[in-house]
């Protein structure tokens, strides 16, 4: 296509064990081969990341009596960005008694992921999804609970059944800490090492296996290498590509993007998903974004002056003069529409100069009938804690006066391509949470990465991790002076000193800051070839320019936030570059990813299942040279494929 | 707006620190005060200077990361509020603020506004959770859990693990934080049987740390952003009284 791409041969997942979709996993589980209890002890697992996967993996891991070494970049495992998940955990336990199952968690998320997921995998994520409940509720993880002190439910956006389980708003903070609490008694037990402050710069590879990191000591600037019979990613999301998100500053591709230049496939890059209630943009200075949770949907009504350029207090815009646009055009679903839908319906308002509050970017959220109909109280206790922040930010009172709010970007359901075993192309590199692709297709469901990342770490990756490391334990004799790891560190130390040594005249957060609108413009929420081809040049041009004029301060022996971003900036830099050749070539819409030119005579998204049910898994071919493209064929044999249709 | 700041400068864990005076101007009251910071520290490296170093991540006073003392007081003026969620609407044009790292010994600075925490992590490794291996969870429902001993685990629960409450106190103890997670462990079931032992093992380590012990001076639950409250310390020395004659061992 034009160069931006060759073709590769297809991908193939050949550790799916097939047989019938229920027994598969009890299947793949019994054919693993295990590690012998007393060899554990003797086996090193490396984990990137503590957050829900990361942690939830190495306590496992070290219950099971593994070796692990841990690292993340914030002070202490306890603040990896799930903490700031709020609105809460999926589960198919039916409490409700109102017709969930397994089966239907699993149609919902192929359904919600618009038929661009793998049946085993999804269905292997609902079938699990009940133990993460007990086990949250085992470590003491505060869910809400009904007055007879059973757990209370909800219902989240783009489902009809009660099973999402909370923690008043901040569900990610309570179920984070059981798991690093896990994690923190596995330090005390002697099978966690925990390295906080250490950044993961280079993957080790040696004889096409995953051995190894390169981390910087980010108090010390001090390079160091660390070896390991295998390698878990668990380093999140890669929304701050576009600068302004929900995510944490932090939050970063590096350690996905630098094992995918040694070799792992990066999958889906493209699908990104844009959040519909988060507080709109203030002003130039803005570092990021908030986001009030969907769960808000449930009680609030969105609406918009119903003629442009009203810009009236919307306590006297009049009902009649109030378009409560997805009410009216999704009847069955209203507000609850999927995120997808919701955010493309606001911009669309917005484009069309019915936008409210600074720049005409916001669509308003309003309480009052909720209000009405259930009480102030009510509300304060459901919503207390979301309504609070939203006052601080804005200075406005949610209860007297509707929110502001628009789409932001807000979680990436791409990531590096695993197979059924969650391991990547790069043997021995196993990739868990938000930072592989697996099980959410082309769009995320409300509450499922919460349970996707803990499926992962507390069952699906300790179920199969033994297999390789069975097989495979770390070569006797491979220490740090092999020529793969010497090399790997080299590799660091150069890049490190050429981001130094540009001393230029622009900062890193002015690259980022442009960088983010080329991307929210023309890879957002629509995008189509002229847009995508037009940003592809402009990101190289910047990317050339960064290399050029960027300004990094101090120096590498010391604790340097200045060179912890620039070298994640110049990292985001060659992802954009692969999200717009991933996006260009997806000439469908599906999902988050909304092509123009691919929709139906109403204007919603058309997919194209004759040529694009496939996962896209790009391999990294050079600097300079074209990605090559791996499809994985998608196949359904148990959910009938239809048209994603929410009216 | 223009502000003035006289912010602590350290170069690293060993060298002396200093206030330095800067001057930040065009300031709107809508950004945070760490937008605040990147503005003079945008400014800074461009006319060559070291930008100032400051902890933070989420910036939605979630993660804890975030740590400044604001005008003397931990966390800035605002209640129940993060230094990330602080607004500079709350100050005035021409305002004098000093900014500086929390201080306390367990704390030590490792440059400007930075500390290391680890010891907070120390302490709940210690004995701070509820020992309950994965795959072993008996079925959520088989234990219901009364609502208000929910809503009171949950309360103590929300604690964010920052530290502002040892910055604030003039003992430099961590009280708050050890009350806010026995009181969460101990409101529940599940955490009944380590419960003696976790309070014994976890006041040790807090004060093998060199946190200092509490006198009732409240300065810790005036400061948390998390609103945990000073009886949650009640809590703890009542978990504290009840386990001694009982002893650590009978967790085996
Ligand atoms: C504001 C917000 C609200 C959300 N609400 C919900 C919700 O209600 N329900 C839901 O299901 N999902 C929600 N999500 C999504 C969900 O929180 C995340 O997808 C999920 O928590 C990701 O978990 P993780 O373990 O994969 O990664 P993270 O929690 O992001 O952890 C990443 C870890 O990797 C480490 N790391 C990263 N890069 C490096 C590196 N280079 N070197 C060393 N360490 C590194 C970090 O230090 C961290 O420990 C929300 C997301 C946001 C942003
Ligand atoms: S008790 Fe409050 S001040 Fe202390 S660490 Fe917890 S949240 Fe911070
Ligand atoms: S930056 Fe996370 S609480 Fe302030």
């Amino acid at each position: 296509m034009n160069g931006y791409y060759a073709g590769g041969d297809p991908l193939v997942d050949t550790k799916d064990p097939g047989g019938p979709l229920t027994e598969r996993w009890d299947k793949r589980r019994f054919e693993a081969k295990l590690v012998n209890p007393a060899n554990r002890r003797k086996r090193t697992v490396i984990i990137i990341g503590t957050g829900l996967a990361g942690g939830s993996a190495a306590a496992t891991l070290g219950e099971a009596g593994y070796q692990l070494k841990v690292f993340c970049y914030q002070d202490s495992a306890r603040r990896a960005h799930s903490i700031a998940a709020q609105g809460g955990i999926n589960a198919a336990k039916d409490y409700r008694n109102d017709g969930d199952s397994v089966q239907r968690l699993f149609y919902d998320t192929v359904k919600g992921g618009d038929y661009r997921s793998r049946e085993s995998n999804v269905y292997r994520l609902a079938q699990v999804s009940a133990a993460i409940i007990d086990q949250a509720v085992a470590q003491g993880v505060p869910f809400a609970r009904e007055y007879g002190g059973l757990l209370d439910t909800r219902s989240f956006g783009g489902v009809q059944v009660s099973r999402t389980f909370y923690a008043r708003g901040q569900t990610g903070q309570q179920l984070l800490l059981g798991a690093y609490q896990a994690l923190e008694r596995q330090v005390a037990a002697g099978t966690v090492e925990l390295n906080t402050r250490h950044e993961m710069l280079e993957l080790i590879v040696i004889d096409g296996k995953a051995r190894g990191v390169v981390v910087r000591d980010m108090v010390t600037g001090a390079f160091e290498t660390h070896l390991a019979d295998a390698v878990v990613l668990a380093s999140g999301g890669y929304g701050n590509a576009y600068h302004l998100s929900t995510n944490a500053m932090g939050c970063n591709v590096s350690a996905t993007w630098r094992a995918h230049r040694k070799g792992a496939y990066f999958a889906n890059p493209c699908y990104t998903q844009i959040h519909p209630t988060c507080i709109p943009v203030s002003g130039e200075h803005q570092s990021k974004l908030t986001l009030m949770s969907e769960s808000l949907r449930n009680d609030g009504r969105i609406w918009v002056p119903a003629v442009a350029g009203d810009t009236r207090d919307p306590a006297l815009i009049p009902e009649a003069e109030r378009d409560y646009y997805l009410e009216r055009t999704y009847p069955a679903f209203g507000n609850l529409v999927p995120r997808d839908v919701a955010s493309r319906a606001a911009k669309q308002q917005c484009d069309a100069g019915r936008g409210v509050g600074p720049g005409g970017l916001g669509v308003y959220l309003d309480f009052k009938d909720a209000i009405k109909r259930l009480g102030r109280e009510t509300i304060e206790e459901k919503y207390g804690n979301l309504f609070d922040m939203y006052a601080k930010i804005t200075d406005e009172d949610p209860y007297s006066t509707p929110m502001r709010i628009y789409p932001a970007i807000h979680y990436t359901m791409g990531g590096l391509w695993v197979d059924y075993d969650l391991e990547s192309t790069v043997p021995g590199l196993f990739v868990i949470g938000e930072a592989n692709f697996s099980d959410h297709g082309a769009n995320r469901l409300g509450a499922s990465a919460l349970m996707q990342g803990l499926a992962d770490g507390y069952f699906v990756l300790p179920g199969t991790i033994g297999d390789y490391l069975a097989t495979n334990p770390l070569p006797a004799g491979i220490d740090a002076t092999h020529p793969a790891v010497l090399e790997a560190e080299a590799a660091v130390r150069e890049r490190t000193a050429r981001l130094l040594a540009v001393n230029g005249s622009r900062t890193v957060d002015s690259f980022h800051r442009e960088l983010g609108s080329i991307l929210w413009e023309y890879c957002g929420m629509e995008r189509n070839e002229e847009g995508l081809t037009k940003a592809i040049g402009l990101i190289r041009e910047l990317r050339e320019a960064f290399w050029a004029d960027v300004k990094v301060t101090g120096v590498n022996e010391e604790l340097n936030q200045s060179l912890e971003r620039a070298g994640r900036v110049a990292d985001f830099f060659e992802l954009a570059e692969l999200m717009c050749i991933d996006a260009l070539h997806r000439r469908e819409s599906c999902g988050a990813h909304f092509r123009t030119e691919s929709r139906t005579p109403e204007g919603e998204a058309l997919r194209i299942d004759e040529e694009y049910s496939h996962v896209a898994a790009w391999e990294f071919a050079g600097d300079g040279a074209p990605p090559i493209l791996h499809r994985e064929h998608l196949g359904f044999e148990h959910i009938k494929v239809q048209a994603r249709s929410y009216k | 707006m223009k502000i003035t700041l006289r912010i602590w400068r350290q170069p690293d864990r060993d060298a002396a620190g200093a206030m330095a005076t800067y001057e930040v101007d065009g300031i709107s009251p809508d950004m945070s005060f760490l937008e605040m910071l990147d503005v003079l520290n945008e400014e800074l490296a461009l006319a060559g200077g070291d930008p100032v170093a400051f902890d933070h991540d989420c910036r939605e006073g979630i993660c804890g990361m975030c740590s400044l003392v604001i005008n003397g007081l931990a966390h800035g003026p605002e209640a129940l509020t993060t230094a990330c969620q602080l607004y500079m609407r709350h100050f005035t044009d021409g305002q004098v603020i000093d900014v500086e790292p929390w201080r306390a010994t367990p704390f030590p600075v490792l440059k400007d506004l930075v500390v290391d925490r680890g010891a907070l992590d120390r302490i709940v490794a210690a004995g701070g959770y509820i020992s309950a291996p994965t795959g072993a969870a008996p079925e959520a429902h088989s234990v219901p859990v009364p609502r208000k001993d929910a809503e009171r685990a949950f309360d103590a629960a929300a604690c964010i693990g920052c530290g502002a409450c040892v910055a604030a106190c003039p003992n430099g103890s961590a009280s708050l934080f050890l009350g806010a997670k026995i009181t969460h462990l101990g409101a529940l079931p599940q955490g009944q049987p380590e419960r003696d032992a976790r309070a014994l093992a976890m006041v040790e380590q807090h004060d093998a740390e060199g946190f200092g012990g509490c006198s009732q001076i409240g300065e810790c639950t005036a400061v948390c952003p998390a609103g945990i409250p000073l009886d949650m310390i009640s809590q703890l020395n009542h978990d504290v009284l009840a386990a001694l004659p009982r002893g650590k061992d009978q967790r085996g």
